[in-house]
């Protein structure tokens, strides 16, 4: 079972604890942006075989979302960090480079 | 490919079965042919085979990375029917119903297609709505299916619990003609078939790259080599944004996982297939007595082949309620299975920004009952450039605003 750790209340959840929500560090495109633009911001995701981004909320905890990076291939968890932010720390970064050497950060859509 | 028969069996009996030959060959990849199809699932291989009955075109290989029919083709819970909303998904998902009919003549092959009826239970009051509402968009799109009282669904399933606590059966969109079939023998059946034709089925080969030229495909790199075509198509379910990227351009998919499972072989008793999707669980027997139960899918990507286990949990737990007999149950064998789920849980079958290269996936949950008629109507659009059955599934509905949203009329299920 998947168990994520919440950065807001401390809790070690597991999954039925938490709702996952998808794709993390979209870049939003709303009125005034180009077709394509709105286009790939509501239907375009990553969709990676391997390092993945992803929104997370503890539903049934104190409810509040976080960001999770995990592996799609191994369902490893490299770690979870707060959704203030519009890109991974770098502690997160790291620990992802330690177990998938030459993984490189890149801007989602 | 010697035919299939009675007499056949026969004329085997008295010599030992040494005559029997292999159902398709095995050959080494040719430096170039005119289509080549990745992907030897139930899709792919009905793509090959309807370019060469349709359309003459039998220069094709058939391009795969594990074995034939390992995918979801070999991973479903085999639930054929056409009873969908949406006039587009009706007109591709009948065209399969009615080609599932006579395809085990049509191949020499036995799919073991099996009607005996689908029905799709109502337990909310919004289901209600919901079912007769498809009910009439059937009538219209002259797909045959009714709306049937609790009473009926208590004839046609008489070890159903009508009124279970938490979800009471409050009546049932019910398809006649819908059933199942073996799963392993449509792909299986296709392959003879293909193979029969002169076309080459290349396992145990993983496309690596896609070659291309002042923006149109000219090959694709394999584990076996470089393989020279004219036109591609891409027709790898979970995979399909990988192989999209390749050729240099997204899907509006993500990958997801999907669960069914198996019970020990029991007595007959229950003969048609029952789906619940207010609980996503769907059950129905196999020929062996099993129970085969379809669960829910996880709700974050996942490329792993196996899913969550309280998804199964919530599964069984709600059809035990629907079921009570198969509370005792012991259950055989779970699996999990990649699907590629677009935002409107329709599939893909388009042209794609590279040409003459096309693609056909985002089939999500329900991709099986759609073989036939989705590889109809990938070999018309590959072949002549247009399908009246493919047109409305193109990759710019998106951006249009087209949608052909299942995932409110169908629920979750497929």
């Amino acid at each position: 079972m998947l168990i994520l750790h919440c950065p807001c209340c401390g809790v070690d959840a597991e999954e039925t604890e938490l709702a996952a929500g998808g794709e993390a560090h979209l870049k939003r495109f709303g009125p005034g942006s180009s077709d394509d633009d709105f286009h790939d911001y509501l239907f375009m995701r990553e969709n990676p075989k391997g390092v993945h981004f992803e929104r997370w909320r503890h539903a049934n905890g104190c409810g509040k979302w976080f960001h999770a990076a995990r592996c799609t291939q191994t369902l490893e968890v490299f770690g979870t960090y707060s959704a203030q932010t519009t890109e991974p720390p770098q502690e997160i970064k790291d620990a992802i480079t330690a177990k998938r050497p030459g993984w490189t950060w890149r801007e989602f859509s | 490919m010697k035919h299939y028969s009675a007499f056949a069996v026969a004329r085997e009996a008295l010599r030992y079965h040494t005559g029997w030959e292999r159902a398709w060959r095995s050959p080494e990849p040719k430096k170039r042919y005119d289509v080549i199809i990745v992907g030897a699932g139930g899709h792919g291989l009905a793509t090959a085979y309807y370019l060469g009955k349709n359309y003459g075109i039998q220069n094709v290989a058939v391009i795969e990375k594990g074995w034939l029919g390992g995918g979801n083709t070999g991973r479903n819970t085999t639930i054929i029917r056409s009873n969908y909303l949406q006039d587009p998904s009706a007109a591709i998902y009948e065209k399969a119903r009615g080609l599932y009919e006579d395809l085990s003549q049509e191949l020499n092959y036995n799919i073991m297609f099996s009607p005996r009826g689908v029905m799709m239970l109502a337990q909310t009051q919004h289901e209600i709505r919901g079912y007769q509402r498809t009910a009439h968009a059937n009538a219209l799109q002259g797909v045959k299916t009714e709306w049937i009282t609790p009473e009926r669904v208590k004839e046609l399933v008489p070890i159903i619990n009508l009124d279970g606590p938490r979800y009471p059966v409050l009546g049932a969109l019910w398809q006649e003609r819908g059933g199942t079939a073996r799963h392993d023998a449509v792909a299986w059946g296709y392959a003879r078939a293909c193979s029969a034709m002169g076309m080459d089925i290349i396992q145990q080969c993983e496309v690596t790259g896609v070659r291309q030229e002042n923006g149109r495909v000219v090959g694709v790199d394999t584990t076996k080599g470089v393989i020279d075509c004219d036109k591609l198509g891409i027709v790898v379910a979970g995979h399909s944004g990988q192989l999209a990227e390749m050729a240099g351009f997204r899907l509006p998919l993500e990958a997801i996982a999907l669960q069914a499972l198996v019970s020990e072989p029991i007595k007959p008793c229950m003969d048609v297939v029952v789906m619940a999707n207010t609980v996503h669980g769907y059950m129905s027997q196999s020929d062996k007595g099993e129970m085969v139960i379809g669960g829910g899918t996880d709700g974050f990507n996942n490329f792993t082949q196996r899913g969550s286990f309280h998804h199964i949990e919530e599964t069984v737990r709600a059809l035990v309620e629907t079921f009570p007999m198969i509370s005792r149950l012991k259950m055989l064998r779970q699996w999990g299975g990649i699907v590629d789920m677009t935002g409107d849980r329709s599939p893909i079958l388009s042209k794609t920004p590279l040409q003459g290269c096309f693609i056909n996936g985002g089939w999500g949950t329900g991709g099986f009952k759609a073989i036939p008629g989705s590889g109809w109507g990938m070999a018309q659009l590959m072949a002549t450039g247009h399908s009246p059955l493919t047109e409305a599934f193109s990759l710019d509905r998106f951006k249009e605003g087209r949608f052909i949203d299942e995932s409110v009329a169908a629920g979750v299920a497929h």
